[in-house]
């Protein structure tokens, strides 16, 4: 939104720490289908994936991104990483901002983890080979210490020494996914983005994966953005969490208020939509109505009013900022009730 | 959420083997399978991608890939052998009294047929109802599925609908000819968790009002929670235990089903860290020997290694195929302290 110099001094900066990573006012758009379908069916021809966020990513902590499909996480994820090239806004990397095209040496600072090891691994190179290349094209050791930094990257994920002369196809989706982990880490990245990292792996082994993503935060002090639509992931695992719905952050807290106290509707609404382990008998109501609008359709006021159960004439008129809340400033809303009295809200979503 | 009065089970599986044939040898996808569904119950059939839960559902409704054939067992619904069946004679079963909701609801449905045309279709073929008759019994049955403006989206095609319509549209027709069982394969796992929601209930709520009896095939624990009355654990291609839900997701007898437990995450309940299964599943060309869980077991002993064990009934309505499954439970409880 804003063009700030180099030396942060951000909108609204009070803390004396820059934070790992910033975005401010990040903006992606894909433009889709035909003009002529466009005007036929009343429709934007371009989809605003991502529309205007500001998310702070601070040194050591774990993040997470959650919504439903189609609400952005992914491509705020990719755009962040710098495999997108956002139309808007700006992403500073310990204050210093990042050019659309990034150098060699920050593309290494952040790296990503893909939902699907079996389509993000080339077929082709042996895991040994593929780390190789990454150091050696990147100059991360001396060329004398590949492989045993190699090796070491292995022990890391928990694959042992004989994994450098396999082939991704012999391992399983679990082994698969150290191994892409491994090549993340392979170039010492400050940032690890992990996009759904387990949810196309079986349910024993994605308790594997996650605990190493656990053991890893703590052995090398990584900063971690976990994208996931799991919120038992997301509460295990990560220290903040932001809800996205239709390309815009709704709420961003800290986990367990978030998971004590939402104060968006969306949110509660989806909290209670998760399948719990407990027995009670529950009424037919479901916990959100409706589907989520086409993001090229996106309703004008907030996005969330056509599904809302506490919507009133002002959300079809005003769009809600994320605002942090009186008493807690590490929780926002974007939500003209979220200052209200919580208890009504609450009301509201359950009925 | 019994309504049918007597214990009667509309559908049972008897020792049902399927066997695929693969270059490298035969597997035995299903090896074994006996389940009884009584009337007006959800019985949920739960395990890993591999387990066999699918082929199951298959083989019951006897649309099982060309390369995969029933090589024994029974399949009783009401009485009636389904796996001895041609594809006619199954084709007069497929809809009056089993109807399946499979997982991908835009490759389960005709993309160039309208949707009202869909969900008619089956009462003009099985209930002999005339065009016009079947025609408003799908309106009816759009709207009984919560689908908005029914008149209007009856002449929409698939592809003009979202992810969760299109499930509805699913059930729509599972439920046009009132069977008397609907078998699901993992029928929200492709949805989003709000749309989810939606659709178990809307489920729940149609079965229970027609007391139509459930087969939910699902890797998610939490969801058979939610559903079923009771569960079936599926371990490479056959059943490690059996009970009420609430008894083999809280007290399991099993060490496969206590390390499913442990190792999902709980939303309300966080823990340190989460308790792995180790190992992957085994292959089912050659399973291992004696219990085919042995080699990731953390209380398998020697005999498990040479003793095949059977399914043994362990009070009401439990049973288990684990040959020390008292100290699965004690592994439970000094440990419980935990979860």
């Amino acid at each position: 939104m804003s063009t700030q110099p180099l030396v942060a001094a951000g909108p609204g900066t009070q803390d004396d720490g820059t934070p790992l990573l910033e975005a401010t006012g990040l903006s992606v758009s894909f433009s889709v289908g035909s003009a002529l379908s466009a005007r036929l069916r009343h429709e934007s021809r371009v989809l605003h994936a991502v529309d205007g966020v500001d998310l702070r990513i601070e040194r050591g902590e774990a993040v997470a991104l959650v919504g439903e499909s189609g609400s952005g996480k992914s491509t705020l994820a990719r755009a962040l990483t710098g495999l997108l090239k956002p139309d808007q806004g700006q992403i500073r990397l310990d204050g210093k901002v990042l050019p659309a095209r990034r150098s060699r040496t920050d593309q290494r600072r952040v790296q990503m983890v893909f939902q699907d090891p079996y389509s993000s691994l080339n077929p082709r190179l042996t895991v040994g080979g593929m780390l190789h290349e990454l150091l050696r094209v990147h100059h991360v050791v001396p060329r004398a210490e590949i492989p045993a930094n190699t090796r070491e990257l292995l022990s890391l994920v928990g694959l042992g020494e004989e994994a450098v002369h396999a082939y991704p196809r012999q391992f399983s989706g679990g082994q698969r996914q150290r191994v892409a982990i491994a090549r993340a880490l392979a170039l010492r990245p400050e940032l690890l983005v992990a996009d759904e990292p387990v949810s196309a792996l079986d349910v024993s082994v994605q308790a594997t994966i996650l605990n190493l993503l656990q053991d890893l935060r703590a052995q090398l002090g990584l900063t971690l953005l976990l994208i996931s639509h799991n919120l038992a992931v997301v509460r295990h695992l990560c220290d903040r969490v932001a809800v996205m719905y239709l390309g815009r952050i709704i709420e961003v807290a800290p986990t367990e208020e978030l998971f004590a106290a939402p104060r968006h509707p969306y949110t509660q609404g989806l909290l209670a939509a998760i399948p719990r382990m407990t027995f009670a008998p529950e009424g037919d109501a479901p916990a959100v109505r409706g589907d989520p609008p086409s993001p090229l359709r996106i309703p004008a006021g907030c996005r969330f009013r056509t599904r809302c159960p506490i919507a009133e004439q002002i959300c079809a008129e005003q769009d809600p900022a994320l605002l942090s809340i009186a008493g807690a400033p590490a929780h926002s809303a974007a939500c003209h009730f979220a200052f209200a009295a919580t208890p009504q809200l609450r009301e509201g979503a359950a009925s | 959420m019994t309504t049918a009065g007597p214990n009667r089970s509309v559908l049972e599986v008897i020792d049902l083997h399927v066997e695929i044939a693969s270059r490298r040898g035969i597997v035995r996808a299903v090896d074994g399978v006996s389940l009884e569904v009584p009337a007006g119950h959800a019985v949920g059939v739960v395990g890993e991608s591999g387990s066999g839960k699918s082929m199951t559902l298959r083989a019951i409704l006897g649309v099982l890939p060309p390369e995969a054939k029933i090589t024994a067992g029974q399949v009783l619904l009401d009485g009636q052998d389904l796996a001895h069946l041609s594809n006619t004679q199954l084709n007069r079963v497929r809809g009056p009294k089993i109807a399946m909701i499979f997982q991908e609801p835009m490759s389960a449905l005709n993309p160039v047929m309208r949707v009202g045309a869909q969900i008619a279709e089956g009462p003009q073929v099985h209930l002999g109802m005339n065009r016009a008759r079947a025609g408003e019994r799908a309106l009816e049955l759009m709207r009984r599925v919560g689908i908005p403006d029914p008149e209007r989206r009856y002449r929409a095609f698939p592809h003009e609908f979202s992810g969760g319509m299109r499930q509805r549209v699913m059930i729509a027709i599972a439920l046009s000819c009132d069977p008397s069982v609907v078998l699901c394969d993992e029928p929200t796992t492709a949805l989003d968790v709000t749309i989810q929601d939606q659709i178990l209930r809307l489920l729940t709520s149609l079965c229970r009002e027609s007391g139509t009896s459930l087969v939910f095939v699902t890797h998610d624990l939490p969801v058979v929670a939610q559903v079923c009355d009771e569960l079936a654990v599926m371990y490479a291609g056959q059943i490690v235990e059996h009970g009420t839900v609430r008894e083999v997701l809280t007290r399991p007898s099993h060490p496969y089903t206590l390390g499913l437990v442990r190792s999902a995450p709980d939303v309300d309940h966080v823990r340190s860290s989460l308790v792995a299964i180790p190992g992957s599943p085994p292959s089912l060309i050659s399973p291992p020997s004696g219990c085919r869980f042995h080699p990731r077991c953390s209380i398998a002993e020697e005999d498990c290694v040479t003793t095949v064990p059977t399914l043994n009934p362990i009070g009401a309505g439990r049973a288990t195929a684990c040959l020390h499954y008292e100290r699965c439970l004690e592994a439970l409880d000094t440990q419980g302290a935990d979860r």
